[in-house]
């Protein structure tokens, strides 16, 4: 990745970063953001007492895909999961600041974790189905964590298949949804992973380098239908991988050592960055 | 001192020895086992499980009582100790390394070495000693508190092994801790965990000292909770010291039933949780 | 794509407030610590139940249990000496005959074995601990105890001359401290054997090079640079077989002869702490004889409780994540 980009003396440097399907979305881009959807004030989260990301505010618009990249270590996971208040399921931990989705507050006396999780999904870097349940069962698994919602009266079959066919994955295993969900291949069982925090129908979803441990063609099939989430739920999605970010992003957020340093329209922080530390990474200069 | 040939002759002459050490560790299982087949062989037949015990100098007869009393004694076991152990193996795999977790490990192996008798011993001064008489009750506690230590371990041992990243994913998706541990962590270690249980009841079944003066024993059909029971460990030791060969016939064809089951569970454990160490039924 | 029903944001807010998965937690977290309570309970219980129930024989007999020799239930006399002498000297023989066949099969499984035979010797190794008690003291009256009268114990006196020494002096009945301690060296063996071989294994593989590296025959590598790295873990694994010994019943009462007497030789009859707990305890007479019992039963409890911690103590030292 390195030496396919070229540093010029120029301050103004054009990446090569191939941007096809953003194009689409551009002019929807080039408009000012729509409603906020998340909304970060001041937040700062610690393990012990070292900060892994310091005061970050950003805006986080509905029914649009932003991207959060930054080199190793700079707090993209850490930023993705205060969001959801998975930061504080490790020992030790401690968030700062206040993150209101869709104008709720989640953090605050008798604000409940449980609840926020329940209204967010989120799929990690690795697949993780759980290996005692069949397919169904493990899509269908969200609707138990509130056996008293309204959701989980509701006709689990048409669930089940409304996820599957939105993670693109219907067809493959509409055949084997009481088999095991071990017997699925890894691209498949990260899908079923998306169907599975989908079926919720929650109206954000993150995803935390959601093809890292993918190979190329299911790389591509998840790619693709993150970029169609998008008309119908807000997606954040970090990533360590720039091309991506601009493939399938509508906005992206630049992180270095805990800081937000830049966040942009895509095709502008790719094509003109504003802060020097931002070309630096997306030209390769460190990362 | 030493020439560089003799040095290899003794090493040689030593890992020689760890061979000869080797055979002669597995021996004493393999003459037993020879043994056992034998002898019981000879004396077990249908009516060995459907009989009561003959009167003395019969040949034939059985020790139906016997085996029927194992089976509520274990039953009465299980209800003491899964319960507990499981609960406790729970415990000590979610709170780890804290101070309380620690000494409760520690205590729980302490508890694991303790003679058996004092285990009945236990039970005889919590249950015989104020009702003055003995009773299954008596005996399946005493083999229920020997079970604790062991499912507490074992179950730890196979939540140990459940990824976080499982833990991770059930929260995220709003399920509450309880609900984490129980319906996606125990669940996926839900096979070592039963495995883990029945190991502890092939190491009970076998056990006699606790119930020498808690369940006693019964030479007659009895399934009565707060009577003493008959027990296939029992009833082999009572047999074996008898002076009549026909008893001693069939504490061999006990001893063969007994050690069957034991080794059919042993090697069934072994198969499905692969222990790498391969440490002990403890 | 389907229209997907949103969730209205009033209700969002409103849920976002209440928990019920807080009561769910807490009742999750007192049943589970309550069962993690059971564990010290249960050994509190134990020692208050026995030091309880002994008492009365320690306040009236005083040191006398462990000091006298003469057990005599009619008189009210309860000197348990021979059994403690009993439990000491067949479990130490226990120790010396299992402990080197123990290490010797741990070294042989941990670096000489070819890597089919490991699993199955092991196994077979292991499996000896999953044999019932009464099982072995069935096999030893009926095969150990002949075999020792009427082959092992004239070789010992006469053809190795033995006999002249007090320790294998007396006649050859059969059921003797000799048997006890074999059978016990049987039953300990697979607890040191298991401990030694998983502390010989985790000995890094750099030690074991650079034994070799200077120039070290296979065998003075292990004596060198293997064992002396896993001593305290092996030493733990002793002791736990101590413990096991010290605490065994039913196949030492079967062997033993159970004759309460302190003799020095092998050959002769003996008794333990616990073969005397199993012998009297359900036919006690009277509440003295019952107290001095359950004494004995507190003195075992004691030693073997202090064997095992120690035993461990010596194996969370070494053993790689702090459970064997």
């Amino acid at each position: 990745m390195l030496q396919s980009i070229e540093v010029s003396p120029e301050p103004r440097v054009i990446p090569r970063v191939v941007v096809p399907r953003a194009a689409a979305a551009e002019s929807r881009v080039a408009t000012a953001p729509d409603k906020p959807c998340i909304i970060a004030t001041h937040l700062s989260a610690f393990f012990g007492d070292t900060p892994a990301i310091r005061d970050i505010s950003m805006v986080v618009p509905q029914s649009a895909v932003t991207a959060i990249i930054g080199p190793s270590g700079c707090g993209k996971s850490t930023l993705l999961r205060c969001i959801n208040r998975m930061h504080e399921t490790a020992p030790n931990t401690r968030v700062d600041g206040q993150v209101e989705i869709l104008g709720s507050a989640i953090y605050g006396d008798g604000t409940s974790p449980t609840a926020v999780r329940r209204h967010v999904g989120m799929v990690f870097q690795r697949p993780t189905p759980f290996p005692t349940m069949s397919v169904r069962t493990n899509v269908a698994a969200g609707l138990r964590a509130d056996p008293k919602s309204r959701l989980a009266r509701q006709n689990v079959d048409e669930i089940v298949e409304e996820a599957l066919r939105r993670a693109g994955l219907w067809e493959e295993v509409k055949d084997r949804l009481n088999e095991s969900a071990m017997t699925l291949s890894g691209g498949q069982q990260q899908r079923l992973c998306i169907a599975r925090a989908l079926a919720t129908r929650p109206r954000v979803i993150l995803l935390d380098e959601p093809t890292a441990s993918l190979d190329p063609l299911s790389t591509q099939k998840v790619e693709e239908l993150v970029y169609h989430l998008r008309e119908t739920v807000t997606v954040v999605i970090v990533t360590h991988n720039m091309q991506q970010a601009a493939r399938v992003s509508d906005r992206t957020a630049f992180l270095l050592a805990g800081e937000l340093i830049e966040l942009a329209p895509t095709n502008a922080l790719f094509t003109a960055p504003k802060d020097p530390r931002t070309e630096a990474y997306i030209t390769g200069r460190f990362g | 001192m030493k020439t560089r040939l003799a040095r290899h002759w003794m090493s040689g002459a030593m890992i020689g020895l760890t061979y000869l050490a080797a055979v002669l560790a597995t021996l004493p299982l393999l003459l037993i086992l020879a043994h056992l087949i034998r002898k019981g062989a000879a004396s077990l037949s249908v009516a060995f499980f459907t009989h009561m015990p003959g009167p003395v100098g019969e040949v034939g007869g059985g020790m139906a009582n016997a085996i029927v009393g194992t089976l509520i004694l274990i039953g009465i076991a299980c209800a003491i100790g899964l319960p507990i152990g499981i609960g406790a193996g729970i415990y000590l795999s979610e709170k780890r390394s804290m101070p309380f977790a620690q000494s409760v490990r520690f205590l729980s192996d302490v508890l694991n070495g303790l003679p058996s008798i004092v285990m009945g011993i236990f039970a005889w001064t919590l249950l015989v000693k104020p009702v003055g008489h003995f009773s299954a009750l008596a005996g399946g506690t005493a083999l229920g508190a020997m079970m604790i230590p062991l499912v507490t371990r074992t179950t730890e041992e196979m939540l140990k092994v459940v990824p976080i990243s499982l833990r991770e994913a059930a929260l995220a998706l709003g399920y509450p801790r309880w609900r984490t541990s129980l319906s996606v962590v125990v669940r996926t270690a839900l096979a070592g965990i039963a495995t883990g249980a029945l190991v502890a009841v092939a190491r009970i079944a076998g056990e006699t000292a606790p119930l020498l003066f808690t369940a006693l024993g019964n030479q007659f059909w009895s399934t009565a909770l707060r009577e003493p029971i008959a027990a296939l460990p029992l009833q082999i030791f009572a047999y074996a010291i008898s002076a009549y060969d026909e008893w001693h016939a069939q504490a061999w064809a006990g001893a063969l039933v007994l050690i069957s089951i034991v080794l059919v569970i042993s090697l069934a454990a072994r198969l499905v949780t692969r222990s790498k160490f391969g440490a002990p039924v403890d | 794509m389907t229209a997907v029903p949103a969730e209205a944001v009033p209700s969002e807010r409103r849920r976002l407030k209440v928990d019920e998965a807080a009561i769910g937690d807490r009742i999750y977290e007192i049943v589970t610590t309550a069962c993690a309570l059971v564990i010290p309970a249960l050994v509190i219980a134990i020692a208050i139940a026995i030091f309880a129930g002994a008492w009365p024989a320690f306040s009236k007999l005083g040191l006398s249990i462990v000091t006298s020799s003469d057990w005599d239930v009619q008189a009210g006399r309860f000197g348990a000496a021979p059994a403690i002498f009993g439990t000491l000297v067949s479990s130490a023989l226990a120790l010396v005959i299992a402990t080197p066949l123990a290490i010797g099969v741990a070294v042989f499984l941990s670096e000489f074995s070819p890597t089919w035979l490991r699993q199955p010797i092991g196994f077979l190794v292991d499996l000896l601990a999953a044999v019932p008690s009464v099982v072995y003291g069935l096999w030893g009256i009926f095969v150990l105890v002949p075999m020792l009268r009427q082959h092992v114990m004239p070789f010992l006196r006469d053809r190795l001359h033995l006999g002249a020494t007090p320790f294998f002096s007396g006649p050859a009945y059969g059921p003797s401290m000799l048997a006890a301690g074999v059978i016990l060296a049987i039953m300990a063996l697979p607890y040191i054997s298991a401990v030694s071989r998983e502390v010989l294994m985790a000995v890094p593989r750099s030690q074991r090079e650079a034994a070799l590296a200077l120039g070290a025959t296979r065998w003075e590598m292990i004596r060198d640079a293997v064992i002396p790295y896993a001593k305290s873990g092996i030493i733990g694994g002793i002791m736990l077989g101590l413990g096991r010994a010290l605490g065994e019943t039913m196949a030492v009462t079967m062997v033993i002869g159970n004759r309460a007497e302190i003799s020095a030789s092998l050959f002769a009859p003996g008794y333990t702490m616990a073969s005397l707990i199993a012998n009297q305890f359900s036919e006690a007479t009277s509440d003295l004889h019952q107290s001095a019992l359950l004494a004995v039963g507190a003195i075992l409890f004691v030693i073997t409780l202090i064997v095992n911690a120690v035993a461990r103590w010596l194996v969370w030292q070494v053993s790689r994540d702090g459970a064997v």
